[in-house]
């Protein structure tokens, strides 16, 4: 018999690798402990799986094990048209589906050549404004309920809520929004909508002070922040970070301001960035991120012209549901485009939007059918995992889940 | 910007140049497969083109006889606020590529993702393993040849 097995701890360790990975470690000390976290842990943020080896309390080295919530919408993506694609959008990042919905459809104009009216243009800016806004509301609740505060989680909530109040107005539904159309927007944003928007906007930098006033004065969420993840500007950008996690480390890099898309170039705001590249900072970057949405919103509902919002392109956009049912030449268009989608000329485009977890890119092949050839998703929130070894290699147990939280990953958009 | 890259590359990498082509104002080169590692050096290095980050490689499956796969680079230098595609082209018969993990590290995933989708084995990385995949599982879902519905069977079921 193995002598291996003999020995007690071996027969442990050995319990505890699950016989469905072989992931290996380099060169196993004796007083090692391997600790499986995940993928079913409130800490992880989804389905994420943690190896950790810890000795004592600290932690040796950690490997991500991903794929838990893989669906493969890539493949599936190739496999139905262009318009078919958006509801499938909504559920990769689906704490802000709004943004997903406005990254997919540019990158299918840029194929197609298509623009959207300067209306729909800034729609489209509140909202991934307003997703931004609720996918870093829920960040802000795990993160410090991670570190031991709930009140921040239930207050988050409360806010989230009246944003999905609002996306309930403009676009019919809570959550899954398919909000956009190639060419344009399902529908209009009414009064009524702007009305909601700006109650929203009047009330909300308050609570939002209120929220940092319950973290930032307090000793404890300080105390397991400060100094906790830390990671250099050039490691950080050598890993590919993107989004509130880089600009955390001192680097001035926002794509808003970098490669202006849709109407960002008519609106003033800041990039904020800090320089120490830990979990406080990058609290501080997301707080500082939401204000500068909160004036973003503001211009955007002040400076929205009146309009169409979609582009007078017959064959290309589908048309308003209700003239289909009345007019010949709609119908057709309508039959035509959803049957044989909108054949976008042979090419390949990559376009990429800063979302609320970084750099939300689609790179889509076209061979002039109506269907992507290839369709590939650069989601932030799998590259940003990356960088978790790096950050926790050395660190305490207890602080992996303050380090997972300032990464704010979602599993539905790094396992696609 | 497009002319400087193309200059430096054109002193040292003059035969390994396949084809540049623009498109909807994004630059795409088709390189040789066996300088990558030591072009995407030279693009990362370089004091003008400061090719700082990678921000994507994925494969693509063409589906014809010669150069069926793709691998394809997303880099993005941020002190000059640049992309640049860069590409190369494999056969089914020859599916090696070098690794650039050495250049950036972000490519370590990415690879590993390119590898569980399209089978392309990246030389030189420091973990190939599937990423999304069961390791035991034998197929490669992006390839065009692979259903949609999956092959039945070639998922293990927990046992009863």
């Amino acid at each position: 018999m193995d002598t291996s097995l003999q020995d007690p701890k071996q027969k442990i360790l050995r319990a505890l690798e699950d016989q469905d990975t072989n992931i290996t470690f380099d060169d196993p000390l004796e007083h090692d402990m391997v600790l499986n976290m995940g993928p079913q842990h409130p800490a992880t943020h989804g389905v994420l799986r943690l190896l950790v080896r810890l000795d004592g309390e600290t932690i040796v080295s950690a490997v991500p094990d991903l794929g838990y919530l893989h669906r493969g919408y890539e493949k599936i993506a190739e496999n139905c048209s262009f318009h078919e694609f958006i509801p499938h959008t909504d559920r990769l990042d689906y704490l802000s589906p709004l943004a997903n919905n406005v990254a997919y459809t540019l990158a299918v104009e840029k194929l197609a050549g298509l623009e959207a009216p300067v209306r729909a243009q800034y729609i489209r800016v509140i909202c991934a404004e307003l997703a931004r806004l609720a996918g870093h509301l829920v960040w802000i609740g795990t993160q410090a309920m991670d570190v031991g505060a709930v009140t921040v989680l239930l207050w988050g909530f409360r806010e989230r809520e009246k944003i999905q109040d609002i996306w309930d107005l403009l676009t019919g539904v809570r959550f899954t929004t398919s909000f956009t159309r190639i060419g344009g927007l399902a529908q209009d944003m009414s009064a009524e909508v702007s009305a909601a928007i700006k109650k929203f906007l009047d009330q909300f930098p308050e609570s939002l002070d209120e929220c940092e006033k319950l973290l930032i004065k307090n000793r404890i969420f300080i105390d397991r922040c400060e100094g906790v993840g830390y990671i250099s500007k050039e490691r950080a950008i050598n890993i590919g970070l993107t989004g509130p996690a880089l600009r955390a480390c001192g680097v001035e890099h926002d794509l808003r301001k970098d490669e202006p898309y849709l109407v960002y170039q008519n609106i003033d705001f800041d990039i904020p960035t800090y320089t120490d590249g830990d979990t406080l900072a990058r609290f501080y970057v997301r707080m500082e991120e939401m204000r500068q949405s909160v004036k973003i919103l503001l211009q955007a509902l002040g400076k929205i012209p009146q309009g169409p919002i979609n582009a007078s392109e017959p064959k290309r956009v589908l048309p308003q549901k209700e003239r289909t049912y009345g007019k010949m030449e709609e119908l057709i268009h309508d039959f035509m485009i959803v049957n044989f989608g909108i054949n976008p000329p042979i090419g390949e485009v990559y376009h990429a939007i800063e979302g609320s977890k970084g750099e939300l890119g689609f790179y889509i092949v076209s061979h002039g059918e109506g269907h992507p050839w290839r369709l590939k998703i650069r989601s932030p929130s799998f590259v940003n995992l990356q960088v978790l070894p790096v950050m926790l290699k050395g660190g305490m147990i207890s602080d992996l889940v303050a380090i997972i939280g300032s990464i704010d990953p979602v599993m539905g958009e790094a396992d696609k | 910007m497009k002319e400087i890259i193309l200059e430096k590359l054109n002193v040292q990498f003059s035969t390994a140049i396949e084809s540049v082509n623009e498109y909807r104002g994004e630059l795409t080169i088709i390189v040789k497969k066996p300088k990558i590692r030591d072009i995407c050096f030279l693009l990362r290095d370089d004091p003008q083109l400061q090719f700082d980050s990678l921000r994507d490689v994925c494969g693509a499956d063409y589906y014809r006889h010669d150069d069926r796969f793709e691998v394809i680079y997303n880099l993005y230098s941020i002190p000059n606020k640049f992309r640049l595609r860069l590409k190369v082209r494999m056969s089914e018969s020859d599916i090696h590529v070098d690794s650039v993990v050495p250049v950036w590290s972000t490519a370590d995933w990415e690879e590993r993702e390119t590898y569980d989708m399209f089978g392309i084995i990246f030389d030189g990385h420091p973990d190939m393993r599937r990423i999304y995949m069961p390791e035991e599982f034998e197929y490669y879902p992006l390839r065009k040849d692979f259903p949609l519905m999956g092959i039945p069977g070639s998922l293990p079921l927990p046992r009863k």
